[in-house]
C-alpha cells in the first residue's frame, strides 16, 4: 500500500507535482488501507485547499515504524458528497468536520458534522446533544469561567452527581491564524504569529514554523539553530509540566504541592528571561538566525538552576505521589484505556499514559533528537489522572537529564545574521512535526508556482485530545471534572486558531 | 454576656489566623492578620446586585443566616456564667437555629436559578443531614453525664475527676472541631479557596451574592467558627476563675484556628463520594463518647 504514496521525512521539502493525485474512491481505499493499522500509522494532517473551483485534499500519514511520512492527494469538484473516513475510523472525525466547515463538502456516513470553530455557523443556532429524560439534568459551564481559564463551553448530561455525557464546544478564540499566515509576506510577521498560536507552547509552535520555513527556502539549518531550539523545547517542557503539577495540586486543594511546584516553575521561566529577555521565550526562536546566543556563562547558570530545581522537585514529587489523600483523588479518576486512545488517535502525553507510543522526538526525529539526544518515550499504562500527573513528573526528570547532556555540546559560533530571503521555493510542500510538551504539533505549508504560500495548516495536539477529555469524564463524578480537565490541560486557542 | 463579647472579638481575627498559618506553612509572606476583616468591611461598603430570576428569598437569606448565628451565640455559656438566653433543653433550639440559617441559604441557592447552585444546595443538604447525629449524640451524652439539659448547666457541671472523663472531653473537642469544619465548608470536605464551580459545596451556593450580602455571609462563617470554638473551650474551662478562663478561651480559639490552617495545608481534599463516609465517622466517634459516659456512670459493665 505504501508505494501509492509519496514518502517524505519530517521537514523535507518536496515538489507539489510529485504528490500522487487519485480519484476520491482510490484515494479513500489507499488511505484506509494504511490507517487501518492504527498502531503503526496515524493521520497527522488531513486538509483541503481550493484552487479555482476545485478542492484538493491532502492526506499526511505518519509511519511510526519507519520514521517517515506518506502523502497523497485527491482533487474533487465543489459541492460533492463523499464517503467519510470517520464512518469507520473515529480518529478522522474532526478533520472531516473541519473540511466540511471550510468547503461545505458533505460526508455521507459521518456521525455528526457539527462545527469545529464556528467560522461559518453561529452559536445561537447550534444544537447541543441533549436528553429528554426527566431523571437526567444538564449542566452548562462556560464560555465565561470563574477562574482565568480560556473560553470554552462544556455541556454535561448528568444523573445526579454522575456524568453520563460531556460535549465540548470550542471556537470562541478563533482568530484566523491560518489565513493570516498565508496573507502576511514577511518572515518576522509570520514568526510572531506562530509564537502566538498558543501562548503556553511558544517554543513548540515557533520551532515548528522555523524548521518548516527553513526547509521551504531550501536553507541548510546550521547546528547552533538546532541546538537552541532543542534546548528551549526541553526547558519549556519542564516549566509547563511543573506548572501543571502545581495546578493539579490546587485542584485537589493540596496547598503544599500547589505552592512548591508553583515556586519551582519560576526559576525555570526566569532562566528564559535571562537568556532571551522574555519569560515565555517570545523572541527566542527565529528562522535562520539566533538572536540570543547561548554562551558558556548561560550554560553554567542553567546547570546551577537545574541543580537547585531538581532537589526540591524530586522531594516534592515523592511527597505528592505518596500522599494518600492526593492519590485517592488521582487514581482511577478520568480513566482512558489504550483501545480508546488508539481508536480515537490521541497523541502526545495522553497517548503515552495509555501505553501507546506517540512521541515525535522518537518516531520522526528533528533538530538534535535522534542525533545528540537519543530519546526513549516514557510510557505508563493506567490512563488516569495519576498517570498524567506522574508522566509529567517523569518527563521533567528526563528533560533535566537531556539539558545536562546538551550543555556539553555547546556550538562554537552562532549565526547572528539571517541569510534567508523570505522567498520560499516554488510549488513545494513541507510538513514539520514537533513534539511540544502537550504532544504532536504539525505545521504544513504549500507554495504556488511563484513561491507564494497558498496553504498554511496548523494542528495543535489539542485538536485530537479534546475528545479524550470528553471520553475520560464519562461515569465520573461531576466534581471530578475540573481535575480531569486540568490533567489534560488542553489548549483552547491552539485548537481554535 | 462575656462569652458573646469574646466570640465577637475572636471572630474578627479567626480567619486571619487561619490564613497566616497557611501562608507561613507554604513558605509565603501572605496577607496580614486583619485582611479577611478588611475584605469584609470593603464588601459592606458596596451595593448588591441581584439576578432577574431571583425573588425576595435571595435578598433576605443572608440576613436570616447572619441573625440565626447571632442568636445561637447568645446561648453559649462561659464557664460558670450563663449565656444571654438559657433554659431547659436550649441546646436543641441552638442546633436548629443554625439549621434555620442554613435552610435559608439552601432555599436562596435554589432561588437563584443557576444549575451550579442547585448542585451545591443538594450537596449541602446531604452533608448537613449526615452531620446532625454527631452533634446530638455528643451533646446528649453530656446531658446524661451532667444530668442537666441546658447548655449552661451542662458545661457548669462537667467535672474532670478521672482520667476517663479527660479522655471524653478531649474526644468531644475533636468531634466539635471536625463538625465545625464540615459546617463551615472547610477542608477536607469542601475547599473554600477553589475557583472550580463544579467541585464547590458552600462556595457555589453563594456564587450569585455580592457586596453587602456577601460580606455578611463571609462574616457569619467566622462568627460560626468562633462560636464552635467557644463550645470547645467550655469543655476545658470548667470552674476556673474568670481571668484564667478568658486566657484558656483565647488560647483554645487560637489553637483551633491554627489546627484548621495545618489541616488545610498538608492534605488534599476528599473525593465528593468519600465525604458521607467521613461525616458518618464523626457520628461513630460520638457514639464512643456515649459509651464512655455509660461506663463512667456505671450503667454498663
Amino acid at each position: 500500500m505504501n508505494k501509492y504514496f509519496l514518502k517524505i521525512k519530517n521537514n523535507q521539502a518536496v515538489p507539489v507535482p510529485s504528490i500522487p493525485v487519485y480519484d476520491y474512491e482510490v484515494f479513500y481505499s489507499y488511505c484506509y488501507g494504511l490507517l487501518q493499522n492504527k498502531k503503526r500509522y496515524h493521520c497527522v494532517n488531513y486538509f483541503g485547499y481550493r484552487i479555482e473551483s476545485d478542492i484538493t485534499l491532502i492526506m499526511v500519514i505518519a509511519d511510526d515504524g519507519e520514521q517517515c511520512l506518506y502523502v497523497a492527494a485527491s482533487r474533487i469538484p465543489n459541492n460533492t458528497r463523499l464517503k467519510s473516513f470517520a464512518g469507520s475510523l473515529s480518529a478522522m472525525e474532526k478533520f472531516e468536520r473541519e473540511i466540511h466547515e471550510q468547503f461545505g463538502i458533505e460526508f455521507t456516513d459521518h456521525p455528526w458534522l457539527k462545527p469545529v470553530r464556528h467560522s461559518s455557523s453561529s452559536l445561537n443556532s447550534y444544537v447541543f446533544f441533549s436528553s429528554d429524560s426527566e431523571e437526567l439534568h444538564e449542566v452548562g459551564v462556560g464560555p465565561i469561567h470563574a477562574g482565568i481559564i480560556e473560553p470554552g463551553h462544556f455541556r454535561f448530561i448528568c444523573n445526579g452527581e454522575q456524568i453520563l455525557s460531556l460535549e465540548i464546544q470550542l471556537g470562541y478564540q478563533h482568530r484566523g491564524i491560518e489565513s493570516l499566515m498565508v496573507n502576511k509576506n514577511n518572515i518576522l510577521q509570520r514568526t510572531l504569529l506562530a509564537e502566538n498560536i498558543a501562548g503556553d507552547t511558544t517554543v513548540g509552535h515557533t520551532t515548528a514554523f522555523a524548521n518548516l520555513w527553513e526547509s521551504l527556502e531550501g536553507y541548510n539549518t546550521p547546528y547552533d539553530l538546532h541546538f537552541c531550539r532543542t534546548l528551549a523545547q526541553e526547558i519549556e517542557r519542564i516549566a509547563m509540566h511543573t506548572a501543571d503539577l502545581s495546578a493539579l495540586c490546587a485542584d485537589v486543594a493540596y496547598q503544599l504541592g500547589n505552592a512548591v511546584f508553583g515556586r519551582l516553575r519560576t526559576p525555570i521561566i526566569n532562566f528564559f528571561q535571562e537568556w532571551s529577555g522574555n519569560r515565555f521565550a517570545k523572541g527566542l526562536i527565529r528562522p535562520g538566525k539566533v538572536l540570543y546566543p547561548f554562551s558558556d556563562t548561560l550554560a553554567q547558570r542553567l546547570l546551577k538552576v537545574l541543580d537547585d530545581f531538581e532537589t526540591d522537585f524530586v522531594e516534592m514529587g515523592e511527597q505528592l505521589f505518596s500522599l494518600p489523600s492526593a492519590l485517592s483523588r488521582f487514581e482511577k479518576t478520568g480513566t482512558l484505556d489504550s483501545n480508546t486512545a488508539l481508536r480515537c488517535g490521541f497523541v502526545g502525553m495522553v497517548a503515552r499514559t495509555c501505553n501507546l507510543s506517540r512521541d515525535i522526538r522518537h518516531s520522526h526525529p528533528y533538530n538534535l533528537y535522534g542525533k545528540t539526544l537519543s530519546h526513549e518515550p516514557i510510557m505508563l499504562n493506567s490512563g488516569d489522572v495519576f498517570a498524567r500527573a506522574f508522566l509529567r513528573y517523569k518527563e521533567v526528570i528526563q528533560s533535566i537529564e537531556y539539558l545536562r547532556i546538551l550543555v556539553n555540546y555547546l556550538p562554537n559560533k552562532f549565526t547572528k545574521q539571517s541569510s534567508l530571503s523570505g522567498m520560499a521555493s516554488k510549488n513545494t510542500l513541507v510538513v514539520s512535526l514537533v513534539e511540544g510538551w502537550r504532544g504532536e504539533i504539525c505545521h504544513c505549508a504549500i507554495t504556488d508556482h511563484q513561491g507564494k504560500v497558498i496553504v498554511y495548516k496548523i494542528k495543535d495536539p489539542s485538536f485530537h485530545n479534546w475528545k479524550a477529555l470528553e471520553l475520560a469524564v464519562r461515569n465520573n463524578e461531576i466534581s471530578d471534572f475540573p481535575i480531569c480537565n486540568k490533567s489534560f490541560n488542553l489548549s483552547y486557542c491552539g485548537h481554535d486558531l | 454576656m462575656v462569652s458573646t463579647i469574646l466570640i465577637v472579638l475572636v471572630s474578627l481575627i479567626f480567619g486571619g489566623i487561619i490564613i497566616r498559618t497557611k501562608s507561613i506553612l507554604s513558605g509565603r509572606k501572605g496577607p496580614g492578620m486583619f485582611q479577611p476583616m478588611h475584605d469584609i468591611i470593603r464588601l459592606f461598603r458596596k451595593g448588591s446586585v441581584y439576578s432577574y430570576t431571583s425573588s425576595f428569598i435571595t435578598q433576605i437569606a443572608p440576613l436570616v443566616y447572619f441573625s440565626s448565628v447571632v442568636i445561637a451565640t447568645l446561648f453559649i455559656p462561659f464557664g460558670q456564667q450563663k449565656g444571654v438566653f438559657s433554659f431547659q433543653g436550649d441546646f436543641i433550639l441552638f442546633a436548629y437555629l443554625l439549621t434555620v440559617g442554613k435552610f435559608m441559604m439552601i432555599v436562596a441557592a435554589l432561588d437563584s436559578g443557576s444549575s451550579f447552585e442547585g448542585m451545591g444546595a443538594s450537596r449541602e443538604v446531604l452533608f448537613s443531614a449526615l452531620i446532625e447525629p454527631a452533634f446530638f449524640i455528643t451533646m446528649g451524652s453530656f446531658t446524661l453525664l451532667s444530668g442537666k439539659i441546658s447548655l449552661a448547666e451542662i458545661f457548669a457541671n462537667v467535672h474532670y475527676n478521672s482520667h476517663l472523663s479527660y479522655f471524653i472531653g478531649f474526644l468531644a473537642a475533636i468531634i466539635l472541631m471536625l463538625i465545625a469544619m464540615v459546617e463551615n465548608s472547610r477542608m477536607p470536605v469542601d475547599d473554600p479557596k477553589t475557583h472550580l464551580e463544579l467541585t464547590m459545596i458552600h462556595e457555589v451556593m453563594i456564587l450569585d451574592y455580592s457586596g453587602f450580602d456577601l460580606g455578611l455571609i463571609l462574616y457569619t462563617t467566622y462568627l460560626k467558627f468562633a462560636m464552635y470554638g467557644a463550645l470547645i473551650a467550655n469543655f476545658f474551662i470548667g470552674q476556673l476563675p474568670l481571668v484564667q478562663s478568658i486566657a484558656v478561651f483565647l488560647g483554645i480559639q487560637v489553637l483551633f484556628a491554627i489546627m484548621i490552617g495545618i489541616i488545610e495545608s498538608f492534605m488534599a481534599r476528599f473525593r465528593m463520594n468519600h465525604n458521607p463516609q467521613y461525616i458518618l465517622i464523626l457520628s461513630s466517634l460520638s457514639l464512643l463518647i456515649f459509651l464512655g459516659i455509660l461506663m463512667f456512670l456505671g450503667k454498663i459493665i
